[in-house]
């Protein structure tokens, strides 16, 4: 498949977003269960809010830029009972709104008690809402990684490892945002959320090692003898039909040579988990701002390398059709 | 339940592209826009056609075959493509099985061709929507033509009959008929799309001898064998070129 600059922003911006906001909501359980010193609410958890938002609304805007007819995005919401496509235009800006309600409830101080439990814990508004955008945003790792893993003849996609590395990347690059924001408006949390980005980096580092594994050793199912239906071990494409371009032939098909592919395989290994692990322990331990900043847009360099990647390894099998021009 | 369909026949096809070009013709001339070519005489020329013809060889030298294979969209009875869409631009019609885009509503967001194993979707760059065939939709039903020539362009313009169009749940149907006696089949049968066109394969065409064309029963320059002696009584002008 060609990558398109649009997704890839789409997929790497919400992930970010989404992360930071699991950050944020990670931090107030934390603080709430006393395991963790409560911030500043204004500089901490609005602002945190802000930024999650400003990410996941620069991912909704670069969405646009994948569509032939933008001015009808509205209607993409309308098949969320079969599509999954259908499904991320509904949760995102539900993500969002819940976001922007966090972060406002912690600006305005709106914190009615909603709930007492038992151990005489208060629930307030703010748990409430990070509770809600919890789910959301888990509920939008899941839509974003079905698009591709339900398409069952994309077999580079079609599996569980999708949505673990969906999940598990935009996790660990929000909490890295996160160690990095806090380093600024909460250094008593930095420790903590360095801490928790290095993990999923590593589960991160771990899932995506396993899908390059598994799709190593896929073997294509369709071939060009059951494409046309002629089963006989030697058939050789002449002609396509037509010299021209079309969408068929730029659509599917990344062109670039294969070494680039290897090449690029490494440049997101290496900048998207291993440079990343190594500030992170680093900028964790001296709780060095700018250190922490670097792992940040290494690692979101390394995410966009890895999902260019992700696309163009898929190899559409409508590619069998398209071998040869004339 | 009306499933329409195309049934292609690669042991007739010569490779012509007639079902190319006036699948072209007739789709770009209709009410839902033109299917727009970019650049059709310059350098790079790109363009949305619902239907290509394809070579393949097949075999080994000297014993090869060339397969023209004509391809367009299956019309699958599961069609992966129908349930990705979010808009609900692409839709398969209850009433006769025909796959189609919903030109108002697609917001050209490609989704339905990645979902599409055949590759049969083509994005119109100038309507920036998603098109496919349609079995010609717009002419299929139309009284103000001829019962005849209710058929879709490509199936009209095929100089060999290589295509069939018809119902192929109806049992007694030609399309269904073709299938049955001619062992068609459905393109990437492993997922599970059961498309409704079907291709019938190449097959041998043996020579058929009768006796009398190897030993002609007049034969004048008594090649073969010798003339069966005519009665007298029976004249005849082997009887006169025979002295």
């Amino acid at each position: 498949m060609r990558p398109d600059a649009s997704v890839l922003l789409l997929t790497t911006l919400i992930g970010v977003g989404q992360g930071l906001f699991l950050a944020l909501a990670t931090v107030q359980l934390y603080a709430l269960g006393r395991l963790l010193p409560e911030p500043d609410a204004h500089t901490f958890y609005a602002h945190g809010s802000l930024l999650a938002l400003v990410f996941l609304a620069g991912g909704l805007v670069a969405s646009f830029f994948h569509l032939g007819r933008p001015e009808r995005a509205w209607r993409s919401a309308t098949m969320w009972r079969t599509s999954w496509l259908s499904r991320e235009v509904i949760v995102l800006p539900a993500m969002m709104s819940v976001v922007v309600l966090y972060g406002v409830a912690h600006l305005v101080a709106w914190k009615p008690v909603l709930a007492v439990l038992p151990s005489g814990l208060a629930i307030d508004a703010t748990v409430a809402l990070g509770v809600v955008g919890t789910v959301l945003a888990f509920a939008l790792f899941l839509c974003t990684a079905m698009i591709y893993a339900c398409l069952p003849f994309l077999r580079e996609w079609a599996t569980p490892l999708t949505v673990a590395n969906y999940t598990l990347l935009g996790g660990a690059s929000g909490f890295t945002l996160a160690a990095a924001f806090s380093a600024w408006t909460a250094p008593e949390l930095t420790r903590f959320l360095a801490g928790w980005a290095f993990v999923l980096t590593l589960a991160g580092m771990a899932s995506r090692v396993a899908s390059l594994y598994r799709n190593h050793r896929l073997k294509p199912r369709s071939t060009l003898q059951t494409a046309i239906g002629i089963k006989h071990p030697r058939i050789v494409q002449t002609s396509a039909g037509f010299m021209g371009g079309s969408f068929n032939t730029h659509e599917f098909f990344h062109g670039r040579p294969h070494s680039a592919l290897r090449s690029v395989k490494w440049v997101f290994l290496l900048a998207a988990f291993a440079i990343p692990l190594a500030l992170l322990a680093l900028g964790g331990s001296t709780g060095s701002a700018p250190l922490l900043v670097a792992a940040f847009i290494v690692q979101y360099a390394g995410l966009l390398a890895e999902r260019w990647f992700f696309f163009a390894q898929a190899n559409h099998p409508q590619n069998l059709y398209y071998q040869a021009v004339a | 339940m009306t499933q329409l369909a195309l049934v292609i026949d690669l042991n007739v096809c010569v490779g012509c592209h007639a079902c190319v070009t006036s699948c072209k013709q007739w789709n770009t001339s209709g009410s839902a826009g033109p299917l727009t070519d970019l650049e059709p005489y310059g350098k790079d020329p790109n363009g949305a056609f619902f239907n290509r013809v394809q070579t393949f060889e097949v075999g080994e030298y000297p014993n090869t075959q060339t397969v023209h294979f004509p391809k367009s969209c299956l019309h699958c009875e599961d069609p992966p493509c129908v349930p990705v869409c979010p808009t609900g631009a692409s839709y398969k019609r209850v009433s006769d099985g025909i796959v189609l885009v919903d030109y108002d509503k697609c917001i050209g967001c490609k989704y339905c061709s990645w979902a599409c194993p055949y590759g049969a979707r083509e994005v119109d760059p100038g309507r920036r929507v998603m098109t496919k065939c349609t079995l010609c939709v717009d002419r299929i039903y139309d009284p103000a033509l001829a019962e005849a020539e209710r058929k879709p362009a490509c199936v009209m313009a095929c100089p060999t009959s290589a295509r069939l169009f018809g119902d192929i749940h109806d049992p007694e149907s030609e399309v269904s008929r073709a299938i049955r006696d001619s062992a068609g089949y459905a393109l990437m049968p492993e997922w599970g799309t059961h498309p409704a066109n079907h291709y019938l394969p190449r097959r041998k065409t043996p020579m058929r001898m009768h006796e009398d064309e190897l030993v002609r029963f007049d034969n004048p320059l008594k090649i073969d064998a010798a003339l069966p002696k005519p009665p007298k009584s029976d004249p005849s002008l082997d009887d006169v070129m025979s002295w």
